[in-house]
């Protein structure tokens, strides 16, 4: 028997086994070809929001280029390896969590990063956002699906710690990402629909203990800007109130490309971090954000059908929850720029101008592509 | 064992694929509602939100006309505009107020007063974006630091504006008036629309009488801003149209020798051309810095000029009204021989008082013993009182209220002098309105020698000289000579009718017995005469403040306190012929008229009649 020969004796699908060079490579074509085209969308919109400033556009590169690098070499590890170290480092991040809040009660108001002497400074709080998705899935799935209940009150303890460390900072937008990320993985696990309508109805009759004992004045001003921005027009209302003038202004085809009146004259706030989805509305109009939203949901999309063909539990989870988290991402910060979700300090997702996250993310993405193209051990 | 692993881990996988779909059903509907949204914002509502993001950027500025300038006769400038750069902070843009107002003040000169009104404006009531002046007039170094640190400043800034100078001060104080803040009772009932850019408003005297003219049109300039108001460009500019300039008859160099000869005395300088009725002078003692009006009186300044006894912002040109005493003799004189009450010849034997017919009452003259034989020339001239007492008996109250009314007492004649008081020309109606008595002879008696109900302003006496210097002829008394807007000079009323004589020889004999006051051998003020290259009329006045004993010669005895001693007058006008110039003097509390006043009256006469052959 010739080799051809035996080839066409194989079962159907070994064929399918034959590694495509992306395979080989550890990456998702789909996935990285939308992530690239969002990156480099997102570095001409930051152009125009930073009015020309070529050297923020560099920056942006530069971390770009680093995070494309850490998705690329976490995707060479096997998920194995995530499930391995996901507790220590789970256990790592807690305790820097902790150092930042022991740090910043000397150095008085918010405190979010870690000086580490000489070196960078660092937000633990970042770490969280994989680790906490990491650690719950290797939690969860290591008794089977449905969790127990014993299971799932460890799994609420595990997502507690970190988040309150976080709401501490005060650092509202991370402390909702990490949340919705733990919160992700014990649905997926197949968390009962009576506890999660029961939870539901807690949280809602939690709304008043959490406005009038844990809210800060001025996430209270931000809900209350929400509901009527022209109470405060000049004050907390001046960010929604302009960038909704700014993405309305924009209609079905924009106003040009750095000519969009409200970001270029600075009457957009923000306009390059939180707020930059505005800049986009502005000068590309209608068509533009539906293009970025369409490239977003094609992440997504790609990212929930690597969660369904994970090879294990884990895998499933882990994929399921960071996809689910960058919608939440996407949704929150849309949500908010648009006038319909109060201002929490979330980014646009690889669009942003801003360090860390957008290295978070890539990595985030690059443990997907390790799923995805590590399929048996 | 394998099986049922095998089919638990197909549960699991079934579980998962359900709980995907959940989350796919989730998420599709949210990525719908925020396509929604913005189909919402940016097709449905776009007109709205575009209407909107146009005026976010474009904005209308005003552009404050340059405020017309003021000459005196000759050219001179009485009031100009300057450069000056202002301080101010946006309250809105700027953060922690006191540590800002600390950093200002390490790079300019701020004083105590400064920044506590600074906080009196942030605290009251003021329009939201609106810059608060801290500080006017900085200097060139001071622009410097500022603008070198200003982009740590937020919410600073220095404006360059144009504002308004009085290169004259004190002299002119009065005269011109002044231009300050608009204060929110003007802001009230202005015309918002023609002071858009405009901070200032014309206060008082021709600032203020022609506030319309001087003001100009505001231009407008529509530009593009950003966020924090800083213009990016001007899309379309309309010029503003400066103010008028105004050219008055003011002649400053005799306002300055008028302002000079009353030097620390209260008192007012009115002198006017008979032949125009342009008021020539107009000095009102003591005056202020009408700068600080401009720039904003430190508080010490003003609560010292408002408290002071000597009473500064009373123009007393306009509104200090006093008992016209003696000056008022030849203007009823005239009345009586013209009318026929007495004649040139007719002569009284004086005895030093007068006794009414009907009552016991003794009326004295001034000098005790009295004149002796006293014919109208006489009287004028040594200024009998005994001789006008009866004339004034004789002709009673409405002739002589008639003819005080003619030569313009107890109403305002002028054209444009902004505010004047009336004085009063005293009536039987105007008493009983008043007072609630009917009119007693003896207050025609008074009336006679200006004293009683009467008050006349400098103002109306000099006025009143004018038209008798002129021989009747009423021109109305004005300051502006003329100006590029001619409108203005249509807008100068009708004078009263003039004053007719049955006789116009009267006019020269009343003339030459206010000759006789100054230059005549026995005039009451020949010792301000002497010397005199040139015939010229006058006539004193001693207005008593309260009655105190006097000598023979009617001078007081022993030192009376300042405030109770008699107001000088002296009017007049200069030459005898065709008459230049016509004056009233009057200095508060300052004793006699012809010994006073009338030397002040000579030296003005000398100067600007010398002054003239020369030109």
């Amino acid at each position: 028997m010739n080799f051809t020969e035996y080839v066409r004796q194989l079962p159907q699908g070994s064929m399918d086994r034959r590694q495509s060079i992306w395979t080989r490579l550890h990456l998702d074509p789909y996935l990285f070809a939308a992530l690239l085209a969002v990156s480099l969308g997102g570095m001409v919109v930051l152009y125009s929001a930073t009015s020309g400033d070529m050297g923020a556009v560099y920056r942006q590169a530069i971390r770009f280029g680093i995070g494309f690098m850490a998705m690329i070499i976490v995707a060479q590890f096997d998920p194995r390896w995530f499930q391995q170290w996901g507790g220590t480092v789970y256990l790592i991040g807690v305790l820097l969590l902790v150092a930042v809040i022991v740090s910043g009660a000397q150095a008085m108001g918010a405190q979010r990063w870690l000086q580490i002497p000489g070196l960078f400074r660092f937000q633990p709080s970042e770490l969280m956002k994989l680790a906490v998705p990491v650690m719950l899935s290797w939690y969860i799935s290591r008794y089977g699906l449905p969790p127990r209940y014993r299971d799932l009150l460890v799994s609420a303890v595990l997502l507690f710690v970190p988040v309150a460390l976080i709401i501490q900072q005060p650092d509202l937008g991370t402390s909702l990402l990490i949340a919705s990320s733990g919160i992700f993985v014990i649905f997926l696990a197949g968390l009962s629909w009576k506890l999660i309508v029961s939870f539901g109805t807690i949280a809602i009759a939690m709304i008043p203990v959490l406005w009038i004992w844990v809210m800060r004045d001025y996430q209270r001003q931000r809900v209350l800007t929400l509901f009527d921005p022209n109470v405060d027009p000049l004050g907390a209302g001046w960010n929604i109130i302009q960038s909704m003038t700014a993405i309305g202004s924009g209609g079905l085809s924009g106003k040009g490309y750095m000519l969009g009146t409200q970001s270029q004259l600075d009457f957009l706030p923000e306009s390059h971090t939180d707020f930059i989805i505005a800049v986009l509305g502005e000068e590309f109009g209608f068509a533009g954000a539906v293009i970025l939203i369409a490239l977003y949901a094609v992440i997504i999309l790609r990212g929930m059908l690597i969660a369904i063909r994970g090879r294990d539990n884990f895998c499933r989870l882990l994929a399921g929850s960071l996809t689910l988290t960058f919608f939440i991402y996407v949704f929150v910060n849309v949500g908010m720029v648009s006038g319909i979700l109060p201002v929490v300090g979330v980014p646009l997702p690889l669009v942003s101008y801003g360090g860390t996250s957008i290295v978070t993310l890539l990595t985030g993405f690059g443990m997907l592509m390790s799923i995805s193209t590590h399929q048996r051990n | 064992m394998l099986n049922s692993s095998l089919d638990n881990r197909e549960k699991e996988r079934r579980l998962f694929l359900s709980r995907m779909t959940a989350s796919f059903i989730f998420i599709a509907i949210l990525m719908l509602a925020l396509v929604g949204r913005l189909f919402y914002l940016q097709v449905v509502q776009n007109e709205h939100h575009e209407a909107r993001s146009q005026t976010n950027r474009l904005e209308v500025l005003p552009i404050p006309p340059i405020r017309g300038l003021i000459y005196d006769r000759y050219g001179e400038l009485l009031a100009r505009n300057e450069p000056s750069h202002t301080l101010s902070v946006v309250v809105e843009r700027s953060g922690d107020l006191d540590a800002l107002v600390q950093e200002l003040g390490a790079l300019v000169d701020l004083s105590e007063d400064q920044v506590s009104r600074f906080f009196d404006r942030v605290r009251g009531y003021r329009r939201p974006f609106e810059p608060i002046p801290l500080k006017v007039r900085l200097t060139e170094e001071e622009v410097a630091r500022v603008s070198a640190n200003r982009i740590f400043l937020e919410g600073v800034q220095v404006d360059a504006e144009l504002i308004r100078q009085y290169p004259y001060g004190e002299e002119f104080a009065h005269a011109l008036g002044f231009v300050g803040r608009i204060n929110q009772e003007e802001l009230r009932d202005l015309d918002v629309g023609a002071y858009a850019g405009t901070r200032f408003i014309g206060k008082e005297g021709v600032e203020r009488q022609y506030e319309d003219a001087l003001l100009g049109e505001p231009g407008f300039q529509r530009v593009e801003t950003n966020a924090r108001g800083r213009i990016i460009r001007v899309i379309e500019k309309q010029a503003p149209k400066p103010g008028s300039n105004l050219h008055l008859y003011l002649d400053q160099e005799l306002q300055k020798m008028a302002y000079d000869l009353l030097g620390d005395q209260r008192g007012s300088i009115v002198a006017i051309e008979p032949e125009t009725g342009g008021i020539l002078a107009m000095v009102s003692n003591p005056g202020f810095d009408p700068n600080l009006y401009v720039s904003g009186f430190p508080t010490e300044i003003y609560n010292a000029l408002r408290d002071s006894p000597d009473n500064p912002f009373l123009n007393r040109a306009i509104r200090g009204q006093y008992p016209a005493a003696s000056t008022i003799k030849p203007f009823l004189g005239l009345a009586g021989v013209d009318q026929g009450f007495v004649t040139w010849d007719y002569t009284i034997n004086d005895r030093g008082y007068y006794q009414l017919p009907t009552d016991d009452r003794i009326y004295n003259d001034w000098k005790r013993g009295g004149h002796g034989r006293v014919n109208l020339r006489k009287a004028v001239a040594e200024s009998c009182d005994t001789y006008f007492y009866e004339l004034a008996y004789d002709m009673k109250l409405e002739a002589i209220h008639d003819i005080y009314d003619q030569f313009g007492f107890g109403k305002n004649t002028t054209a444009d002098i902004y505010n004047p008081f009336t004085g009063i020309n005293p009536s039987r109606e105007w008493k009983q309105n008043r007072h609630g008595f009917s009119w007693y002879a003896g207050d025609t008696i008074n009336l006679s020698i200006g004293q009683g109900y009467m008050l006349a302003t400098p103002m109306q006496l000099a006025i009143a000289t004018s038209v008798l210097a002129n021989r009747g002829r009423w021109v109305t008394p004005r300051l502006l000579m003329h100006s590029n807007d001619e409108s203005l000079l249509d807008n100068i009323p009708e004078p009263p009718p003039d004053v007719h004589l049955n006789n116009d020889a009267n006019w020269d004999r009343m003339h030459a017995a206010m000759q006789d006051v100054v230059q005549g051998a026995r005039g009451t003020a020949r010792a301000s005469g002497l010397g005199a290259t040139y015939e010229y009329a006058g006539k004193s006045g001693t207005a008593q403040v309260i009655r105190i004993e006097r000598d023979e010669n009617g001078d007081p005895i022993g030192d009376v306190p300042e405030q109770f001693r008699d107001h000088a007058w002296f009017m007049g006008f200069a030459p005898l012929e065709n008459p230049q110039i016509a004056v009233a003097v009057l200095v508060e509390n300052g004793g006699s008229g012809s010994g006073v006043a009338g030397p002040m009256m000579r030296s003005l006469f000398d100067f600007y009649l010398t002054r003239e052959l020369e030109q």
